[in-house]
């Protein structure tokens, strides 16, 4: 009687040229993925996404529902995810602040899932219809504690589909939250997006257990990649999980240091030590640059366009766009600090990336171009800093 | 010589997590061991059981409880299990915390998963204060009780939780002290088998916290107060049974048939399916 179908992939991909909005894109991206459960709350502007689930999770035996709050909907995703099927839930910035307490349970629990926050102008309720990329920083550090996350940043529509796909992958590889950091444009956005096959959609799926159940099941034991195969609910195990620090047993060990030490370091190893397997970026004309914009979201493409015109005019400008922007990609921006003599970074918030930057740039001058409000950055803003640098 | 006899519950139990954590005196076992035996008299298959709880002294027993078990995060456990629920149906999804977990901080899951009828059964350790943090006052101290944050007496109305349960809808209500272990018994049995949200209130003694600075400094005294205070009233008006120093009363309050969530869930997408 279980009300999780696993319908034939096929009957669920919508293969295809189709022009859609970047939250149904996202939506789309996750049920390909394998997504059987969404939990949220409604909050402009990732409304679509709980809406386009609504509708599609029931007609292929998934559940969708809609929860009291944001913190109720983590906590269901989690539930969700140890009972053995992907969950997501969708959110902007208040919704996302009320989430960092389960966020912090799903990396202490090692839970794949995926969290969309399409962002809008903060702090507060700030401005619910315009697009921000202030909560990069709250995505990377907003739940107490420290441990180590995977944050992707789509530029389109076709990459909410895309990293929507790829967010699952990761989560059920690494076993971690991982975080689709969207903003309003890219969310309300329609554009033509090319829906591949099932069949040519690469999907990932959590490690089982090589062990039957016994009373020695260590549910948190990792393999040499540092993740734990993972048992779920039902399967026999009687396993314990925690969100208190803990051993391979899944048992509470609240005053051993050795156990808080080999706990902590293990979850924030198991991202570290696979970060080239996860990070990616994206160059445009950096061969021969000697002015670098390093963008991510929406405001990368206008960098794009500002970089062309750049070239149209002779300088030697490109681009790094990120992709992955947790964790950090400091060798990639380490590298092109190496070669440019100054990097430009837009951003729609006061500054939060841009000291990343600095930090991996090292000598290398830094020049931050902050947008907040309506509009991105536009072009011709970009491309004056580029042309600011040249002079 | 004497035998080493197993304990007969021990299947119920993870035996190397114990000895537990609990203080002498305490009330959580008995409502572990009430747990136990129900599950053993309805022959339950632990397979497929799993139990969350939170935080606090009661949040525990999932680590005790030798089934699939998770240790939520503070108040939310309800909103755990809902998840596991709705994710896989075939589950029995027991949740068994504390007054401060499930109606302070998690007030709001326990309203919303008792007014959508998800089929839970929810048993409450209500020990009237925040037993791990050293017993401060909480949603369910009674008026003119003494802790630690109340050291002029308590000036807040307590929750009535039986009332407050009833009026969100749950379809099984109700509430006992851990002298009641044969009825606490047979209503988690009951519970159990229910569709629908089920909640079950357990009065239990805090001898070390709650009774130290009230006057109840064992946990006899505690059971004798529960004695002499408590007044067995099935199915009475939930909205008059609150716990004063000179009454509690206990029995079953609500028992009523309501489609649980699971099965009009599954109307729902079978509807859903054919349309598509």
């Amino acid at each position: 009687m279980t009300t999780i179908s696993v319908e034939k992939p096929k009957a669920i991909v919508r293969s295809g040229t189709r022009f859609i909005s970047g939250d149904i894109a996202c939506a789309e991206g996750a049920l390909a993925a394998g997504c059987r459960f969404f939990a949220g709350y409604p909050i402009t502007p990732a409304t679509e996404i709980a809406e386009h689930m609504a509708r599609r999770l029931p007609e292929i035996g998934g559940v969708y529902i809609q929860m009291e709050d944001e913190i109720a909907s983590m906590a269901a995703i989690i539930g969700a995810s140890y009972a053995g099927v992907k969950s997501m839930t969708a959110t902007s910035g208040p919704g996302f602040s009320l989430m960092m307490e389960n966020i912090g349970l799903a990396v202490m629990t090692e839970t794949p899932c995926v969290v969309v926050n399409v962002m809008r102008g903060g702090p507060s309720t700030g401005q619910p219809t315009m697009p921000g990329q202030q909560d990069v920083m709250q995505v990377r550090w907003g739940s107490h504690g420290d441990y180590e996350i995977i944050a992707l940043a789509p530029s389109s529509v076709q990459e909410m589909f895309d990293l929507t796909v790829q967010a699952f992958n990761l989560s059920e590889t690494y076993r971690v939250p991982v975080f689709i950091l969207a903003d309003e444009i890219v969310g309300h956005m329609w554009e033509r997006v090319r829906i591949p096959e099932h069949e040519n959609i690469k999907i990932v799926n959590r490690k089982k257990p090589s062990v039957p159940p016994s009373n020695t099941f260590a549910p948190f034991k990792p393999d040499k990649d540092l993740v734990p195969p993972m048992a779920v609910f039902g399967e026999g195990y009687h396993f314990h999980a925690t969100g208190l620090t803990h051993d391979e047993r899944g048992y509470p060990r609240t005053e051993s240091a050795e156990a808080q030490t080999k706990l902590v370091q293990r979850l924030c190893n198991k991202i570290r030590m696979n970060k080239e397997r996860i990070i990616q970026v994206e160059n445009a004309m950096l061969e021969g640059a000697e002015i670098a914009v390093i963008a991510y979201g929406i405001a990368a493409r206008a960098a794009l366009s500002a970089v062309r015109k750049a070239r149209e005019r002779g300088i030697r400008a490109g681009l790094l766009r990120l992709v992955t922007i947790w964790p950090f990609p400091e060798e990639q921006v380490a590298e092109v600090a190496r070669q440019v003599k100054a990097i430009v970074v837009p951003e729609m918030n006061c500054g939060q990336i841009v000291r990343e930057v600095e930090r991996a740039a090292k000598e290398t001058p830094v020049i931050f171009l902050s947008k907040l409000g309506e509009e991105p950055h536009k072009p011709s803003e970009i491309l004056a800093a580029i042309e600011g640098v040249q002079k | 010589m004497m035998e080493e006899l197993p304990h007969p519950y021990e299947k119920f139990l993870r035996k190397d997590r114990i000895p537990h954590i609990w203080c002498e005196g305490c009330g959580n076992g008995i409502i572990l061991n009430c747990f136990a035996r129900a599950l053993d008299e309805l022959n339950i298959d632990l397979d497929k059981v799993v139990v969350v709880s939170g935080i606090g002294c009661i949040g525990r027993v999932s680590g005790y409880t030798n089934t699939d078990s998770f240790h939520t995060t503070h108040g939310r456990p309800i909103a755990f299990a809902t998840g596991v629920k709705l994710a896989n149906p075939e589950l029995k999804v027991a949740v068994i915390s504390g007054d401060g977990d499930l109606f302070a901080i998690g007030g709001n899951h326990f309203i919303h998963a008792a007014r959508r009828n998800l089929d839970i059964q929810v048993i409450c350790a209500n020990n009237f204060i925040y037993g791990m943090t050293g017993g401060q006052m909480g949603p369910t101290t009674p008026l003119e009780t003494w802790t630690p944050t109340t050291p002029y007496g308590n000036i807040e109305q307590s929750f009535n939780l039986v009332h407050l349960a009833a009026a969100c809808g749950a379809v099984y209500v109700a509430r006992w002290t851990t002298l009641h272990t044969r009825w606490m018994t047979e209503s988690i049995k009951k519970a159990l088998q229910k569709e629908g949200f089920s909640f079950i209130e357990v009065v239990s003694e805090c001898p070390e916290l709650f009774g130290r600075y009230n006057k109840m400094e064992t946990g006899i005294k505690m059971l004798k107060w529960f004695k002499d205070a408590s007044q067995v009233q099935h199915f009475s008006d939930p909205a008059k049974a609150e716990i004063t120093p000179n009454r509690i009363v206990v029995g079953e309050f609500v028992d009523i048939e309501k489609p649980g969530y699971t099965k009009l869930r599954q109307q729902m997408t079978m509807r859903a399916a054919e349309k598509k």
